[in-house]
């Protein structure tokens, strides 16, 4: 094959007619009175959005109203509405959401016995059913649309800025949108020389975790010497608690699609693959239907966009390891083989995927490479900080009012997403709560723990490398008060433990030794010299681990025993869970008041700890207690708990 | 009535035509095993050592990466693939009581994860990524969000029902 890549670009007589494309969508779009969009990521389709969607189709149809689900260009007639699927819009917790355009409204948890209503009053009417909006859970006012709600009005949506508003499988919308525009800039207008430059003075840095810089890695792949040469998009977002990558394969894969059409133009990638998990079947759905509309368009395949560039995109499914998310292993996972690290250097920009020059980007790294080619680095940078330019998505999760996916700039504060756009904490009953917060853990099995300390720390790569946090992923944790940290120190130990290959004897066995620890204080039988042991073990593992899987695995435990000794030390000493979480170690007593002294509980203990005479309260003698919680199942009264005084 | 001979001949047609589906493509082992999976619900053992001759590669080699995915299972699964979401955000929102749960209702012990009678697997895994509704459970393909232990039993239940109704699975 020839070295068509680094060739001069072709005359511009090959070049797309996207505007020509944009014009023809808009004039479609244009013949419907109103759009209606309903949300189709995996949350909403969790909560019935699809049936909606066909429930309404049947319902405007039954009205008499002319309704499309396709854009056709070539119908001219008019059309009353529009109604389209689109990816995640981030308000999860809400759903099924509802878009109204062009009257920008968002309605919230709609049901298909709400349909007849929405069908007259709004899409017949133009109107609005008040009952269906969004309502400030502190204020209880309605609100109309995404800007005046504060969970969206917090953030600056750009990655996500199509997610939840386009129909990802209209290749047309996305053009429209000024899709493949940068593309084909990088295709015709610009060297591959130049598209690296780009991308190296935008400072964009990897979004998968370690925020290496994106440019630097394709200029280290261009100047390989090699024919044949790879790009790699990572999907396989393994991290508990992150949901981005999903969320914009699911909901703007193209923008993913281009971005690696840009990085085989810099780099000479001839192939790419698009690894993702198999836990998101609705992404991988998407993006394959993604692939086969650009590859229809001639914007993948043989002479890309009517220019010299040969490059086609695979898919492939994961298969259910965390450590296939690091770039070697996943290399290995491609090729058919285990997914195990191997040491570098060499790197996989020099050496990976069928020993061959190989890039490996995350989704949301390359999402964003459109927008830098397009607008150029200058621009890029007016967002974010110095160090750590542009925007971050994070999936806000746990004991906050708003969960859902949100995006801002690097360099905004812990306060304004948990506080204002997560519009603060939820208590152990679930009520609004801020007093109630304790801490947010970020960065996943490999991050750390947040605290109200924190909470005014610029959210960028460097300053929470500074306090031990990262931003790994991006997912944010919020845990109130209710939450052990023993317990959360456990649950991500477990989680590593389970995920480490098994190539490196410190991550393999270290992890477990450090489980088991744990595991002695959540039950009460650790003694003086267990803390000191996990730091001792978490140090050695982090030191001589070959992958960042090993490396970072102590990180949460270390996290949490640096902010929060004293609840560890009432575990160890005091033989008490101050959160009352750990079973082996809260008490279990008989509400004297409650208790009608039917002697069930003490049939079932098996220590025989309950005695009482018969109709009399009975009393657990907390010497003998094993702590088995029997007698609370057995009670049928509600008298016995764990945790009463 | 086909003859066992027939029915043991039907059972490799399959992955056969899985393995040309992949041009018998060495380094496409993982999506063979996948394509494999989804035919037979599990890996047999049978299988496994053909597809590891058909792709001139050593049975132990596939039953390595076999063994190292999570998702791969060489035990049969039942019908009804439980899995509920132990990720980060579906824990600290109680996953741990939907779990216990729903292996007292299906009757799971010690490491079991299946049923006796092939209808129900139990399993957990890492994230879902639909953590807006955590805690999440997923049976098959349908993702059930903001599970409590009552709704996960309940629904289980009218499995069951539907099930027992369409005669006696045995």
């Amino acid at each position: 094959m020839s070295e068509t890549v680094t060739s001069a670009p072709r005359a511009p007589a090959g070049r797309p007619d996207l505007e020509g494309i944009a014009a023809s969508w808009k004039a479609a779009r244009g013949r419907a009175a109103r759009r209606v969009v309903i949300c189709a990521g995996t949350g909403c389709i969790a909560n019935g959005s699809l049936g909606l969607f066909e429930a309404l189709r049947e319902r405007v149809a039954a009205e008499g109203l002319a309704v499309e689900v396709a854009l056709d260009y070539e119908d001219s007639s008019h059309k009353d509405l529009l109604l389209t699927k689109s990816g995640c819009q981030g308000f999860c917790q809400v759903g099924p959401l509802m878009v109204v355009e062009p009257d920008q409204i968002l309605y919230v948890k709609v049901r298909a016995s709400d349909l007849p209503e929405i069908v007259e009053t709004t899409i017949k009417g133009g109107g609005i059913v008040e009952r269906l909006l969004y309502r400030d859970p502190v204020s209880g006012e309605a609100k109309r649309g995404k800007g005046e709600i504060a969970f969206y009005a917090g953030q600056d949506r750009r990655v996500l800025s199509a997610c939840g508003l386009v129909d990802p499988e209209d290749l047309g919308e996305y053009i429209a949108r000024g899709g493949y525009l940068a593309a084909r800039k990088a295709l015709y207008d610009l060297s591959p020389e130049e598209v690296c430059a780009e991308m190296q003075a935008s400072g964009l840095r990897g979004r998968g975790g370690a925020g290496f810089p994106t440019g630097r890695k394709w200029e280290l792949a261009r100047r390989q010497a090699e024919a044949e040469k790879y790009i790699i998009c990572n999907g396989d977002e393994g991290d508990p608690g992150a949901f981005m990558d999903r969320s914009v394969l699911e909901g703007n894969p193209h923008s993913v699609i281009e971005g690696m059409l840009i990085g085989a133009r810099a780099t000479g990638a001839r192939v790419g693959y698009v690894y993702v998990r198999a836990e998101y079947p609705l992404a991988v759905k998407r993006v394959r239907s993604a692939v086969e509309a650009a590859r229809a368009a001639g914007f993948l395949g043989k002479g890309v966009m009517g220019s010299g560039l040969d490059f086609d995109i695979r898919v492939m499914e994961g298969a259910g390891a965390f450590v296939c998310g690091e770039a070697s292993a996943m290399v290995a996972s491609i090729m058919g083989g285990r997914g195990m690290p191997r040491p570098k250097p060499p790197r996989t920009a020099e050496r990976g995927l069928f020993g061959k020059p190989t890039v490996v980007n995350n989704v949301e790294t390359l999402a964003q490479v459109p927008t830098i080619i397009l607008e150029g680095a200058a621009e890029y940078r007016k967002t974010g900080t110095e160090l750590s330019p542009g925007t971050k998505t994070y999936a806000l999760t746990g004991h906050v009012a708003n969960t859902g996916l949100i995006e801002v700039p690097f360099g905004a504060t812990l306060r304004e997403i948990v506080f204002d756009i997560g519009g603060g904490i939820l208590g152990r009953d679930g009520r609004p709560d801020d007093e109630a917060f304790k801490a947010v853990q970020i960065g996943g099995p490999s991050g750390g723990c947040l605290t109200a300390e924190h909470l005014d720390v610029p959210m960028d790569f460097d300053s929470l490398g500074e306090i031990g946090a990262m931003v790994g992923s991006g997912g944010l944790v919020v845990m109130n008060d209710s939450t052990c940290m023993v317990q959360m120190a456990r649950f991500f130990m477990h989680f590593t433990q389970n995920e480490s290959c098994g190539k490196c004897v410190p991550c393999r066995e270290g992890t477990r030794q450090i489980l088991a620890l744990l595991d002695d204080i959540i039950e009460g039988k650790a003694d003086e010299s267990t803390l000191p042991l996990i730091e001792e073990l978490c140090v050695n593992v982090a030191d001589s681990s070959l992958c960042g899987l090993g490396a970072s695995a102590p990180s949460p435990v270390l996290s949490m025993l640096r902010q929060f000794r004293p609840e560890f030390e009432a575990h160890v000493r005091g033989k008490a869970c101050p959160t009352g979480q750990c079973p082996a170690l809260t008490p279990i007593a008989i509400d004297p008041a409650k208790c009608i002294g039917c002697g069930m509980c003490a049939r079932s203990c098996p220590v025989g700890a309950i005695s009482g005479e018969r109709k009399q309260a009975h009393r657990i003698d907390p010497a003998k207690c094993v702590k088995c919680g029997a007698c609370v199942e057995k009670c049928k009264f509600n008298a016995i708990a764990r945790g009463a005084k | 009535m086909t003859t066992t001979v027939g029915s043991e001949a039907r059972r490799f047609e399959a992955v056969l035509s899985i393995l040309d589906r992949y041009e018998r493509d060495s380094t496409r082992l993982i999506p063979i095993l996948q394509a494999v999976q989804e035919e037979y619900r599990y890996l047999p053992e049978e299988i496994l050592t053909y597809v590891a001759v058909a792709l001139d590669l050593s049975p132990a080699k596939v039953y390595g990466v076999a063994t190292f995915y999570g998702h791969f299972s060489l035990e049969a699964k039942g019908k009804y693939v439980v899995k509920v979401c132990d990720g980060t955000a579906c824990h600290v929102k109680g996953s741990g009581p939907l779990v216990e749960a729903l292996r007292k209702e299906l009757g799971l012990e010690g490491k079991r994860k299946t049923t006796a009678d092939l209808l129900f697997t139990l399993e957990t895994v890492s994230c879902l990524g639909a953590c807006g509704l955590a805690p999440v459970m997923v049976v098959n393909e349908e993702v059930h969000g903001l599970a409590t232990p009552e709704a996960a039993v309940a629904i289980l239940r009218e499995i069951k029902a539907r099930e027992g109704g369409k005669g006696e699975t045995k």
